[in-house]
This record gives structure tokens, sequence and C-alpha cells, in this order.
């Protein structure tokens, strides 16, 4: 099981690094929603969104919030399977 | 034991590694704020509430059945909050990230996603700009009710068929990451009709902005879901009775 999950992530990488190789040459890598947005703007020049984000993270703090993000859901995954590796250790003792 | 630490240690590294490559300003996906005129917002919000209470009386029950069921609640929620902070560049040039709706929905079925989503998409859009409160409902509708409804009847449909719980786990997450794309199309192709190819053509155009991106990362996904099964039932063998 400890391999096959060294395996699977190895194959993640992989499909990424493989992204990284079929990607249009000048890639950016703006997200899809850029992408979408443009799509939008082809169909209907003159559409206006009609209600402005709240608040609106510059560049930096945004990689921050989102960094924010993936750790808090990080700590609660690594925090249960800790604790429950801990519990089921205690119990075998 | 050992292994097991290091395995841990790899996922996290995996993690920074994604979060380094992603660092770069982009914004990712979901329908922007603003971009649903108020009309379709509304709708997809009267379509999207039921299923969220219907996700809340799930739960409850989930809870009420078993208290320590309410750790593996968590981790399905910190599941899809990792996975949608991970912006994969893609074979477009252009990023895009996971749901992580999958490993939740396998456990506990797909309506307390409807919730656990949700909350996930509140975040983004409150503190990242990132989808949008107005498009709210029409998001949750694509990530935390079509694409675990269809990643649950596929899970399902796999088990039944004999098919291992990692390989069916796998479809599961696969498959409700690229249905909640699929909505997404639609939803846009039904504001957005394309001028000669109407509706069905915008609904296209948009498929190939985002189910093209979407391929690569699903499977990525589906791959880390399948980790994550793994360090849960090696950790607590009593937890592997959670898949069912």
């Amino acid at each position: 099981m400890k391999k096959q999950n060294i395996l699977l992530l190895l194959a993640a990488v992989c499909v990424m690094l493989g992204a990284f190789v079929f990607a249009p040459k000048d890639a950016e890598y703006g997200g899809t929603d850029d992408a979408a947005e443009t799509a939008i703007k082809e169909v209907q020049p003159d559409y206006e969104p009609w209600f402005e984000s709240l608040y609106e993270p510059a560049g930096e703090v945004e990689s921050l919030l989102f960094t924010l993000q993936g750790s808090i859901g990080a700590g609660i995954i690594f925090y249960v399977i800790g604790y429950n590796r801990g519990k089921s250790k205690n119990a075998n003792a | 034991m050992k292994k097991s630490v290091k395995n841990i240690v790899m996922f996290s590294a995996l993690i920074v590694l994604f979060m380094l490559i992603s660092s770069q300003s982009a914004h990712a996906m979901h329908i922007m704020e603003g971009y649903l005129p108020p009309l379709w917002a509304g709708i997809w919000f009267i379509v999207f509430i039921p299923f969220f209470i219907l996700g809340l009386v799930q739960m409850k029950k989930i809870v009420a059945e078993n208290p320590k069921n309410k750790t593996m609640l968590a981790l399905s929620g910190a599941f899809i909050f990792i996975l949608s902070a991970l912006k994969i560049p893609s074979v477009t040039g252009s990023t895009s990230h996971p749901t992580g709706v999958g490993l939740g929905t396998a456990m506990f079925g797909p309506s307390v996603i409807s919730v656990l989503g949700t909350i996930c998409l509140l975040f983004q859009a409150l503190l990242l700009a990132h989808g949008g409160l107005t498009t709210l409902g029409a998001n949750a509708f694509s990530m935390a009710i079509v694409g675990p409804f269809v990643g649950y009847a596929v899970y399902k449909l796999a088990l039944k068929m004999n098919v291992s719980t990692r390989i069916s786990l796998f479809l599961c997450a696969f498959v409700a990451d690229i249905a909640t794309y699929f909505v997404t199309s639609v939803q846009l192709g039904l504001v957005f009709p394309d001028a000669e190819t109407g509706v069905v053509g915008a609904i296209v155009k948009f498929m190939a902005v985002f189910l093209t991106t979407q391929i690569p990362i699903a499977i990525v996904e589906g791959l880390l879901t399948v980790v994550l099964y793994n360090l849960i039932t090696s950790a607590d063998v009593e937890k592997a009775g959670v898949f069912k």
C-alpha cells in the first residue's frame, strides 16, 4: 500500500509534467475562468458584470490566501490521520 | 509505521510543490462574480437550496448515528479545501483546480457534499474573489451537487461490477470533476448563446475551454483521492469500513 501511494504520487506528477510538455509554447497559465471570460467577450462583447466581488485581494495576497486555504485543509487531514494513528497505537499497546 | 510517516511527508511535499507551481497570480475557475444575470443567478439558487437543506439533514443524521463520523466529515471537507486550492497547470496552457468531492461522496453519499462544498465555495468567493456570491448557487449546483451525485452513481455502479474500491474511488473522483465542468459549460452556454450556433454551440465552446483543461486535472484528482484513501485506511483499519 505504501509503495502504491508512491507510485500514485509519481503518476500524478507525470500527468502534470506531461501537461507542460503538451501545453502551447508560449503558455501563460492564466486561469480557465479568464479563458471563459474571453469566450464570453467573443460571444457577447457588451456584457457587463452586474455585481462586483466585495473584496478582491492583490495577486500576492491571493497566493497567500490560496495557500492558507490549502493549509487549513492539510492541517485538518493530518490531524485526523495522526489522531487515529495514535489511538490505534495506544489500543495495541 | 516509519514508511507511513514517509508517505505523509511526501504527500505534504507534493502539496507544497503544487502550490509553488501555482503561485503565479491567476484566477482559476467557477463562474465569476456578476457573470450570471440576476434571473439565472436566482434560478440556480432555487435549484440549489433544497439540496443544501437535504445535506444538512443528512449530516445531522450521520453524526447522530456515530459521533465519530464528525471527524471523517471534517476530513472530507478538508480534502475539498486542499484540492480546490491547488491550481494545476494543464495542457491548454491555463490552470484550473480539482474539486475534491469524490472522497466525501464515497464515504457519506453525495448529499453532504452540498454543504461541505458550499463552505469551500463561500471561502473562495469571500476571500479570494474567486467564483462569487451571486453565482454561488450556480457554482454550488455544479461542484457540490451534480458532480458528487454523478460521481456517486459511477462509484456504486463500479463497486457493483466488482471493480476494486480504489479504482471505483478513482472513477468517482474523476467523473465528479468532469461532470462539474460540464455543468459549468452548460450554465454559461444558456446565458451566452452563440450568435450563429445558439445555445448548443456556446456550450461546446465553453466545454472546449473547461473540459480540455480539466481532463488531466481530473486524473490527478483521482490519483490523490486514492492516496488519501490509502492513508486513512492504513491509519485506522476500522475506518476502512467507512467506505461502503
